[in-house]
């Protein structure tokens, strides 16, 4: 006998409380605290930031223990906090030029001024596991200071060292600090969208995938020889200049990194050739997002710059629309909701469909028969 | 309706400029309805520059494209609306691209890639359309079984004659041409050009062809103009310009021909 | 479930009323004007994050959040099921948030939220209904470009369209499109309906309810007036068909309703029970009976339901 299907609302109640054991896991092994997800885990956090477009190390951390480790699911958590916000002011865009630096390399120059400094990076360590770390048998490392205080002054290799040949394209410039920007949360993006909007799309994009389209322009799907002029990871401050002052003040810190990519040059025998450039810019230490966003952006510029479209990532539409990590893992996920009233209707038109083509073969198989029913009944020709 | 001396298509003073470059400068010329005008030269002479303009596909830098619209009279193509100039792209105008698969729908079937422009204007009987799809692969020498075959599953010279019915179906009074045999063997091109022989004088139709073959040029157009570096150095009826050519540039054309 | 009635008073205090705020919930209502001002016209919105998961109705509920308010009714229901988990979710979502009434009965709600389904009883002047959209654009997957559907849009170029139909008749001697069925609105747009099955599209047709669709992932918001022309897009020898079947209602012993089809064993013994639950129980309350009924009498067959026509 068949009963009807009911109880949906306690066994979502159930499946919670289920999910929440999960979560918590061996009761017997320490809770782990936000405090050391946000310290010890700090490039998970970065990337829960920067993904979930707001800076918070501390929501970052907690979104990080709620989705038990699963970055998207803790990138979903901030992005669903970011939409109750108010917004009470825009802040003066970041001078990324007077950043307090702890790391600042250049792939273009051997030595310049201020110099490589290195910074905390796995860049030159090898990948061989630390079984230490697994037995908590850590020696805490201490860093030796420097005799020698950074450069103050840390010019920025694009702008002030390439240009001041004029051999870098210059930056299209707004006429004036105050001209308004897009904002990809307020408003439906309407392509073809300008850089503004395909670079917050970009900064808030999922690593891999970025990664991904950044990894295809250099294997031929685009065609922009890129070095990177410039990565620099620090602190900047963040100002806002309040209507009631006139002035800016210093609200806080962020961390930042910044990529600047150095491009295949554009001109003519007539025309002064220049290089080209991309840029990226993330919350946080995330150098390979910085310069995979740095490679995407240039080859989005491809329509301005009346280049052949190659590959998907200089199709601004195909990037902008694939990038968003939320949007996607809801789409892809959401088939797993329940379709059956639609699949239904596929169930019966491909029974009607097969019902009439064997039908079909019946008649034909049944005209075939009649014909050579009737050829045997003729007699035989003559032999 | 157009009286048959009033010119169909009018092209006054056309130039298209690339930066400093040449693409075409100061064309200047009138269609009549049911004639075939030829634009012959090397390839670089601007004749494909040309034609994307007077097509309306890119708006010149100077100069005015004029055609006499069926209810409007005679209108200027730049001065429309987008909506317009595509509907006009659409029903009285056609465009054989030099690769079929230019314009060609390649995952829809040849029957659908015909039926398209009948549908765009509204047709909605099914049998219908295909009875009219199934005719004009008739007329176009395409076996009928072929129907609901897809286009990449035809050859080079069946995708150029599918393509060219796909664009006559809804009757149009001007075509545009661009190597409509470029690519396809020679056997092939003699056969594909008996047949647009054919359709033009049946159909009456206008055409403007644009081929660096003066073979073709001499089988289909009344008329001739020979461009060099993006200017018309030489105009006239085709028998003349091709029997008695004046410019030098296009005694050279003529004669590379018959040395060849 | 009974229907509930909450006090709006006592709604979770750290969000607003229905979650969003209220300049969100101006910028889609204007969004919605738009939308009613020029029927199934795609309108942009700056849909916002939501706490479910795209895909799982937040254009829906955005556009619920916009429209609702401490009077209403709120249904939600999801292929046809206010149980499924799903519209548990969703209803979940508004009590916490809103505290509004909740019902399952079709009738007593002011506002239905929907996911493939429309309603069958027929739904009055007082109602709106609310459309969860995954894509909107009906040319979508002929032409992936927003930038050309757009403008196809706006030229009334919708001969693709039909070029899709052609082809479906020509391989498969039927439209092969049984949901998200496009429809021609008012004489000017073509609309893609939502994954609703086809059997529904005639329901929209002159519905006297207001009918509004969202869009959360690809932010577009677009809708129906009450008493607006809606016509399935077929050709005139093949016109529009609904999906019909054999067997009635195993519950409710219905015949003119969707009915889902459940598979008993493995051995091929299915029956058919109607999608719409709220129409199916109150059938069974007013004495209707289906074959499968527990009211029926032991050893009434099971159907081996023939396939639908």
């Amino acid at each position: 006998m068949y009963v009807a299907v009911k109880g949906g609302e306690r066994a979502i109640n159930n499946a919670h409380r289920l999910l929440a054991e999960k979560r918590r896991g061996d009761r017997d092994v320490a809770e782990i605290e936000t405090s050391q997800i946000e310290q010890q885990l700090s490039l998970s956090v970065t990337r829960v930031m920067a993904e979930g477009s707001l800076y918070d190390r501390d929501l970052a951390a907690l979104a990080i223990k709620q989705g038990r480790g699963d970055l998207i699911e803790a990138i979903f958590l901030m992005r669903a906090y970011r939409t109750t916000l108010p917004r009470f002011a825009f802040s003066k865009p970041v001078k990324t030029a007077e950043m307090d630096i702890a790391r600042r390399i250049s792939a273009t120059f051997k030595d310049l001024p201020g110099g490589q400094i290195l910074g905390p990076t796995f860049d030159y360590t090898h990948r061989l596991l630390d079984f230490t770390l697994m037995a908590n048998g850590e020696e805490p490392a201490t860093a030796h200071t420097a005799d020698h205080p950074v450069d103050e002054t840390m010019p920025r290799v694009l702008d002030d060292l390439l240009n001041y040949e004029g051999l870098i394209q210059d930056e299209p410039n707004p006429t004036n600090d105050d001209a308004p920007v897009a904002d990809l949360t307020r408003e439906a993006v309407k392509f073809p969208a300008d850089r503004d909007l395909r670079l917050q799309n970009l900064a808030r994009g999922d690593e891999g995938f970025v990664l991904a389209l950044g990894y295809s322009t250099q294997r031929g799907y685009a065609n922009s020889h890129a070095f990177v002029g410039e990565i620099r990871y620090g602190s900047v401050a963040v100002e806002i200049e309040p209507e009631e002052l006139g002035f800016a003040i210093d609200i806080g810190d962020i961390e930042l990194t910044e990529c600047e990519t150095v491009n295949k040059f554009k001109g003519s025998k007539t025309k002064l050739p220049q290089f080209t450039r991309g840029y990226g810019l993330v919350f946080g230490q995330n150098e390979r997002k910085s310069i995979s966003m740095a490679l995407v952006d240039r080859a989005m510029r491809a329509r301005e710059m009346g280049e052949q479209v190659m590959g998907p990532a200089q199709d601004e539409e195909f990037v902008m629309e694939h990038s968003d990590n939320v949007q996607a893992t809801g789409f892809v996920e959401h088939i797993k909701l329940p379709h059956y009233v639609d699949f239904q209707g596929e169930l019966e038109l491909v029974r009607r469909m097969r019902a009439e083509v064997l039908e079909r073969l019946a008649k034909t198989d049944a005209a075939d028969a009649a014909d050579a029913k009737n050829a045997r009944s003729q007699p035989e020709a003559a032999e | 309706m157009t009286r048959s001396n009033e010119p169909l298509l009018r092209v006054s003073d056309l130039t298209m400029m690339y930066g400093d470059r040449v693409g075409c400068r100061n064309v200047s010329f009138e269609l009549r309805p049911g004639e075939v005008l030829g634009i012959v030269g090397e390839s670089g002479s601007g004749k494909s520059t040309l034609l994307r303009s007077i097509s309306a596909q890119q708006e010149p830098t100077k100069g005015i494209v004029e055609y006499h619209t069926r209810i409007d009279g005679i209108r200027d193509v730049y001065q429309m609306s987008e909506a317009q100039r595509r509907l006009l792209m659409r029903t009285d105008w056609a465009f054989v691209h030099q690769n079929a698969r230019d314009g060609l729908r390649m995952n829809v079937s040849a029957g659908a890639n015909i039926g398209e422009r009948l549908m765009a204007v509204g047709d909605r009987h099914y049998g219908n359309i295909r009875n009219a799809a199934e005719n004009w692969l008739g007329k176009v020498e395409i076996a009928t079984e072929r129907l609901d075959d897809l286009p990449s599953t035809f050859s080079g010279g069946m995708q150029q004659r599918l393509q060219i019915a796909r664009n006559l179906v809804t009757s149009p009074r001007l075509v545009f041409m661009d190597e409509p045999t470029g690519g396809l063997d020679v056997s092939v091109q003699a056969r594909l050009l008996d047949l647009l022989r054919g359709l033009v004088h049946d159909l009456n139709l206008a055409v403007i062809i644009v081929t660096h073959d003066l073979a073709v040029a001499r089988l289909l157009s009344h008329r001739l103009m020979v461009m060099q570096r993006g200017e018309v150095i030489e105009s006239g009826l085709t028998d003349q310009v091709l029997d008695d050519p004046q410019h030098a540039y296009t005694q050279l054309l003529v004669s590379s021909i018959l040395q060849n | 479930m009974e229907q509930t009635v909450n006090n709006p008073a006592q709604a979770s205090s750290a969000y607003n009323f229905a979650y969003l705020d209220e300049q969100t919930k101006r910028m889609i209502r204007r969004a919605l004007l738009k939308a009613v001002a020029i029927p199934g016209y795609q309108v942009p919105f700056a849909g916002r994050e939501m706490p479910m998961p795209y895909g799982w109705g937040t254009g829906g509920v955005q556009v619920t959040a916009a429209v609702i308010g401490p009077d209403d009714t709120l249904k939600v229901i999801d292929q046809g099921a206010d149980d499924t988990t799903n519209a548990v979710s969703i209803r979940q979502f508004f009590a916490k948030t809103a505290n509004v009434a909740t019902t399952e009965k079709t009738a007593e709600a002011s506002i239905i939220q929907t996911r493939h389904r429309i309603p069958e009883k027929e739904l009055r002047e007082d109602q709106i209904l609310v459309y969860q959209v995954p894509i909107p654009e009906p040319l979508r997957f002929l032409e992936p470009r927003e930038t050309e559907t757009r403008k196809m849009h706006a030229l009334e170029e919708y001969g693709l369209m039909h070029v899709k139909l052609y082809e479906d008749i020509s391989r498969h001697g039927h439209i092969a499109t049984t949901y998200a069925y496009p429809v021609m609105v008012d004489d000017r747009y073509v609309m893609d309906p939502s994954p609703t099955p086809k059997f529904d599209n005639p329901k929209m047709d002159m519905m006297a309810a207001l009918q509004l669709f969202g869009a959360g992932r690809e932010k577009r918001i677009y809708a129906l007036p009450p008493y607006t022309k809606v016509k399935s897009l077929d050709f005139e020898d093949h016109p529009f068909e609904v999906q019909s079947w054999k067997d009635e209602c195993g519950m409710c012993g219905a015949t003119d309703s969707y009915l889902d089809e459940v598979i008993l064993d493995d051995k091929g013994n299915r029956m058919f029970v109607c999608s719409d639950t709220d129409y199916c129980s109150e059938r069974q309350d007013a004495g209707h009976r289906g074959p499968q009924h527990h009211d029926q009498p032991l050893g009434t067959s099971h159907s081996n339901g023939k396939a639908a026509e």
